[in-house]
């Protein structure tokens, strides 16, 4: 194992300790290891928590700051953070408009993130409504397994429902529009290597030259098959059109069209594919409204992608666009 | 008539905590085969914590000691085994309330209560592969054998049997929780981890929380 660390077991707090270091915008709990606005909690206005398992930086606490995330909980890599970290988040960024948490759906996160949300309102009266992502088309079988889990579409629901927080909408309005993203998003990821998780040393899963891992889940989960190495062009097809039948998305939808590398795979490569992605959907008739093409959801240093698209409309358009600076996207202000 | 002390339940969760060091990495491997390959050192973390909260300055009343488990549980095993087993300890001592022992139909109905808080919380049911294929028929054979007039001993016995049982029965379900869930007709084979570590908690209930009556 080739890192640039210090001590595996200190690669979370002292990540931490940087993401404070470099962005003076930003707090840390180091306790509790949550990353928070600076000027949180605002008065009147929606809290957004989220949180997860470490390893997929920058989400989430690349997404603290204005007209996104107020804060995020880092738990230890690929583990959920506990009630206690997910309690001290919403006490911190709650300005009396009550908080939104935003979990994706993997068994440990929901649960804990619940236990939260009962402390919170048991302790602190605080109101507390949660939105779980679960947009991986990868799980066909959702009702004989834990439900299909939450990827690229949390990086985009983060976004858009923290410009409509910022706005000053309502609580249940901010999570009207969340839901909204997760109904409107589907995802499909690929693995060309494994990742290394830092304490243990050794990849999770053995992947031959020749071989890539469709429908790969963001901790190293298995797929959907192990398929032979493709060109560019079959991938984008592979990922695609799963994704388009799932909704399903029409002709004449207008998309969101986010490309995500899994935090192995250079940029250049990612626009490689982004090329034949975008050439796919404006053959198929879909308007691209917008795109996103970069690591923001990483599996460590997993060498892959994920394509996410989101059916929008005017006003998630304008939530997307509206102004966001925060360590990972940063536009309009 | 038999009473069970704060100091049994102790005895049963250190004896608990010594259970999950010895077989650390035992439920890691299981794990490891169908799921992120971090139950055993979780657990270990989390009971770990458990005997340090409760070292010196334990709780005197049942209620109140099995509840502080379950907030050290809570707060420090993380994944989906942390609001579990940290839900089953809180119900546990929700139904023992205030008082200053508990007789063994009062720990029975306890642990029914902290059996359906699991239930509740993971929304799982029995035959999905998870930690209530074992704690479910262990709390019925509990039941059972009181409702049938054998002693506490006896029943704590039937319980961690049926606990074990329940365990093996696991092995060739196929997983419908969790992440093992994913791995489908896969999981298969397997005794499921939870029901493993859920199996240990028995097999020290067994030992110890009729020390009372010895």
């Amino acid at each position: 194992m080739k890192k640039l660390i210090n001590d595996p077991a200190d690669v979370v707090p002292e990540a931490l300790a940087g993401i404070e270091a470099a962005h003076p915008d930003l707090r840390v709990d180091h306790a509790n290891k949550v990353v928070y606005r600076a000027d949180a909690p605002r008065s009147g206005k929606v809290g957004l928590v989220s949180g997860g398992g470490s390893g997929h930086e920058p989400m989430h606490g690349g997404f603290v700051g204005l007209g996104m995330l107020d804060a995020a909980c880092a738990g230890e890599v690929f583990t959920s953070p506990v009630p206690d970290q997910v309690l001290a988040a919403t006490r911190l960024v709650d300005g009396g408009a009550g908080v939104l948490h935003v979990v994706k759906n993997y068994t440990g996160d929901v649960m804990n993130f619940e236990m939260a949300a009962e402390l919170a309102e048991a302790e602190t009266g605080a109101r507390v409504v949660s939105v779980v992502t679960d947009d991986d088309v990868a799980v066909q079988d959702s009702t004989w397994t834990a439900g299909r889990r939450g990827v690229g579409v949390t990086v985009l629901l983060e976004k858009i429902a923290g410009a409509a927080a910022e706005q000053g909408r309502s609580l249940d309005e901010v999570a009207d529009v969340a839901r909204r993203v997760n109904a409107g998003g589907r995802s499909m990821g690929l693995a060309l290597t494994s990742c290394t998780v830092p304490a243990v040393g050794h990849p999770t899963f053995e992947l031959g030259e020749g071989e890539m891992e469709l429908g790969v889940g963001i901790h190293g989960e298995p797929g959907r098959e192990r398929v032979p190495l493709a060109p560019a062009r079959d991938i984008a097809a592979m990922l695609v059109e799963p994704v388009l039948s799932d909704l399903p998305f029409d002709r004449g939808d207008r998309v969101l069209c986010f490309l995500n590398g899994l935090g192995g795979t250079p940029l250049i490569e990612l626009y490689v594919l982004y090329n034949e992605v975008h050439r796919i959907l404006t053959g198929s008739g879909l308007d691209v409204a917008r795109s996103l093409v970069g690591s923001y959801m990483t599996s460590l240093d997993m060498a892959g992608t994920s394509v996410t698209l989101l059916r929008v409309d005017d006003e998630l358009l304008s939530l997307w666009d509206a102004p966001v600076r925060t360590p990972a996207l940063r536009w309009g202000v | 008539m038999e009473q069970v002390s704060a100091d049994d339940l102790l005895a049963w969760i250190r004896e608990f905590a010594r259970l999950v060091a010895e077989n650390r990495d035992a439920l890691t491997e299981l794990d490891a085969a169908i799921g992120d390959g971090d139950h055993g050192a979780n657990m270990h973390r989390g009971t770990t914590a458990v005997l340090a909260a409760v070292d010196g300055a334990a709780p005197a009343a049942p209620g109140a000691l099995v509840k502080k488990v379950g907030t050290t549980l809570v707060s420090t095993v993380g994944g989906a085994s942390g609001p579990l087993y940290g839900t089953f300890f809180l119900r546990l001592g929700t139904a023992l309330g205030d008082a200053a022992t508990a007789s063994p139909a009062d720990v029975a109905a306890a642990l029914r209560a902290g059996v359906e808080g699991v239930v509740a919380r993971g929304r799982a049911e029995a035959g999905d592969k998870t930690m209530v294929d074992a704690l479910l028929p262990a709390v019925t054979a509990c039941e059972e054998a009181l409702a049938a007039g054998r002693t506490w001993a006896e029943a704590l016995a039937a319980a961690a049997e049926a606990a074990a049982a329940g365990r093996d029965a696991t092995t060739p379900m196929v997983a419908r929780k969790g992440r093992a869930s994913y791995l489908g007709e896969r999981s298969a084979g397997h005794p499921d981890p939870g029901a493993t570590s859920a199996a240990l908690l028995l097999a020290a209930a067994a030992g110890t929380l009729a020390g009372g009556s010895r």
